[in-house]
């Protein structure tokens, strides 16, 4: 970790410290006193309290009432009032004629969020992790300025999803600066975001363009702790590069190339905000993905059923569990092999 | 010719271009073109007046029409280049337009119609910017407000969690309790579940609690991040203990050891910290937008997507507020660029 700019954290500090400062002074008896009562340990669970009681409220609590909420009926927003249906609410989202057909589901709207989902999914994730693996290549190259370089492609990653949406339809809109382009070079305007196949198009353009350069960040830390001397043993045999990039560099660069997969995959899954920003789910159904059924279906829409949207976001918990076990996985393999190295 | 472009094609070493060296650059320079480029158009449409963003091929600088107040009209007439039929040019004011023929008056000579074939016009333009599309909206509309509720959002949220993850990861780290690793793995649990698995019923719990329509509603949900208690937690691990044993020595008291000891020593890992915080609770829309539904609590991005989702959309406030929602955000990335890389590379947190 590089270590901050000093004035910069005296700065910061000093702004939030000053306030905080005769608090902390001033909770200093109380705490002593419960010291002595109780000791270290009861210092212990007095630090965790805070943290613990905020996550088990907001976290925890409702991930497990989730489970119940989800075998639950009617309009009615509070547990207690709600009549308990069992499982039907996942019947309802299965019942489905043909699943590759969204029509012959009774859950329509799920099913195409689904396949949406899926095809965003894997259509992205290739976009995504080849485009980072090349731009990470190139910038790990011997370049001018890379730290420059580095951040052209790293800025989009720190804009708001509203932004990034906003900053897109803007480009795209009928009368925007890609159509002129387009209109500049002869050919014929497009509306981008009202036909189908080319808002889903630039659902995931618009993603990869505002994501991309974080993986391309974790990829690039990878390939810089790839041992130069195996660059140049292999440049002594005279080995051809195109052999190099296939037998040093990506084995070697395997692990972070698996993170980035992993983690790409755990955040295609769920897509929602510049997306929902872009083309709000259309035009049509034709960029609906999960997330935002549910939100449309729990929160927004005149159908509400929130045990319905609570049904599919357990569904797509499910998911991301299986995802992020293979996560943790990849993790440890990965510390066991540096261990060993 | 050839001698210009081998001097401007030489390279260091004498090396010839090699195909990788071509790709290379195109990859940057592109790069640049389309990471930059769509921002740069909206700051640079974001001065535009309405009539000019309506505009069609677009102009890269914001023209405005120059007006002109002739005695005898109460509007200000637009001023246009007109070529005459004896071929002279003038500057004439356009009274009105029917069908293909404008009736203009000189300004100078308000009395005399004459009349103009529309093709024979151009519009007589100068360079202004729009500042309007900012100060509006700020004073007029409520994004004043959607900026203060999202300044508060950003800084209450980062100081609550600045201070309570460090805390739980003081715990974590510095003592040996019975269910320390049952917490741990808790924490790293819980980093498998994203917000939109849990919004149905953590909606509920936020009602329950009073604080539906509330901007605490907005910043209690997400100050215990696991990533935060995480990273300062193997931070911590690497203070030396025999520091904390001496300040007890010296009859520190455990929140002092907290506070005046570990605290201090933390300052890089909360810094880094605290600039991830910010970028995140000034970007969250999801769940301000579930929790938010009175207009004066939106927050900048909630207030945004709403006014892009008028009927009406009226780009050129639109654009203006985007570029101040960007604003912290660029500030950051200006700044602590450095710093945030290097912190995704160490971490991998995001």
């Amino acid at each position: 970790m590089d270590k901050p700019n000093n004035r910069l954290i005296s700065l910061g500090g000093a702004a939030i410290a000053a306030p905080l400062g005769w608090l902390a002074r001033a909770i200093d008896p109380p705490l002593r006193a419960l010291q002595k009562l109780g000791g270290t340990n009861a210092m212990a669970a007095f630090f965790l309290a805070p943290n613990m009681l905020i996550f088990g409220v907001f976290v925890l609590f409702p991930l497990l009432v989730n489970i119940v909420y989800s075998m639950t009926g009617g309009n009615a927003l509070f547990l207690t009032n709600r009549t308990f249906v069992g499982l039907d609410q996942y019947e309802r989202l299965f019942s489905c004629a043909n699943y590759l057909d969204p029509r012959s589901c009774r859950e329509d709207l799920f099913w195409t969020a689904v396949w949406n989902t899926a095809w965003f999914v894997v259509l992205q994730v290739t976009l995504m992790v080849g485009v980072a693996l090349v731009t990470a290549l190139i910038l790990n190259r011997e370049l001018k300025a890379r730290g420059f370089w580095r951040a052209v492609f790293f800025f989009p990653v720190l804009l708001s999803p509203v932004v990034v949406g906003l900053i897109w339809r803007w480009i795209l809109q009928r009368e925007g600066l890609l159509n002129f382009m387009l209109y500049s070079a002869g050919g014929e305007p497009v509306n981008w975001l009202v036909e189908r196949d080319w808002a889903f198009f630039w659902a995931i353009t618009v993603s990869v363009w505002a994501h991309m350069g974080f993986y391309a960040l974790i990829l690039l830390a990878g390939l810089q702790a790839i041992p130069k001397d195996l660059y140049e043993a292999a440049e002594m045999d005279g080995t051809r590069p195109v052999r190099v990039f296939w037998r040093i560099t990506l084995p070697l660069l395997m692990p972070n190339l698996l993170v980035v997969l992993v983690l790409t995959l755990i955040r295609a899954v769920q897509i929602f905000d510049e997306v929902y920003v872009l083309t709000g789910g259309g035009p049509g159904t034709s960029t609906l993905f999960i997330t935002q059924y549910i939100y449309e279906i729990g929160f927004a829409s005149h159908l509400r059923n929130p045990g319905l949207a609570s049904a599919a976001s357990i569904l797509m918990g499910l998911v991301l569990i299986v995802l992020t076990l293979f996560q943790l996985g990849v993790a440890r393999r990965n510390d066991r092999r540096s261990g060993k190295t | 010719m050839s001698r210009i472009s081998a001097f401007l094609l030489r390279r260091r070493g004498g090396e010839r271009w090699h195909w990788t060296d071509v790709f290379t650059w195109f990859w940057l320079i592109a790069g640049f073109l389309v990471m930059f480029g769509p921002a740069a158009w909206l700051v640079n449409s974001s001065f535009k007046t309405p009539a000019a963003l309506a505009e069609f091929p677009p102009t890269i600088l914001p023209y405005v029409t120059e007006l002109v107040t002739v005695e005898g009209y109460d509007q200000p007439l637009p001023l246009y280049r007109v070529t005459l039929e004896d071929g002279t040019e003038r500057v004439l004011a356009e009274v009105r337009r029917i069908g293909i023929v404008a009736q203009m008056v000189d300004p100078a000579d308000p009395a005399e119609v004459i009349r103009v074939n529309i093709n024979q016009r151009t519009p007589q333009r100068t360079v202004s910017f729009a500042t309007e599309n900012y100060v509006q909206p700020l004073v007029a509309n409520d994004f004043l407000r959607f900026l203060w509720n999202s300044v508060f959002v950003t800084v209450m949220a980062t100081i609550i969690t600045l201070l309570t993850n460090s805390m739980a990861a003081f715990a974590l780290s510095k003592y040996n309790f019975r269910g320390r690793s049952t917490v741990m793995m808790l924490v790293i649990a819980t980093l498998m579940v994203p917000l939109s698995v849990i919004i149905v019923p953590l909606y509920s719990v936020i009602s329950a609690m009073g604080l539906f329509n509330s901007l605490w509603g907005v910043i209690l949900p997400t100050v215990a991040t696991p990533t935060g208690v995480f990273m300062l937690r193997q931070y911590m691990l690497t203070i030396p203990d025999e520091l904390i044993d001496a300040a007890r020595m010296d009859k520190a008291s455990e929140w002092q050891i907290y506070w005046r000891i570990v605290l201090p020593l933390t300052a890089p890992a909360l810094a880094v910290l605290a600039i991830f915080s910010v970028v995140w609770r000034w970007n969250d829309f999801l769940w301000p937008l579930i929790v938010l539904s009175r207009r004066e609590l939106y927050t900048l991005q909630v207030g945004l997507n709403t006014y892009a989702g008028e009927l009406n959309v009226q780009w050129h406030f639109i654009l203006a507020m985007t570029v101040v929602t960007m604003i912290p955000v660029v500030l950051v990335f200006i700044f602590l660029q450095r710093f945030i890389t290097t912190g995704i590379a160490g971490t991998g947190l995001k």
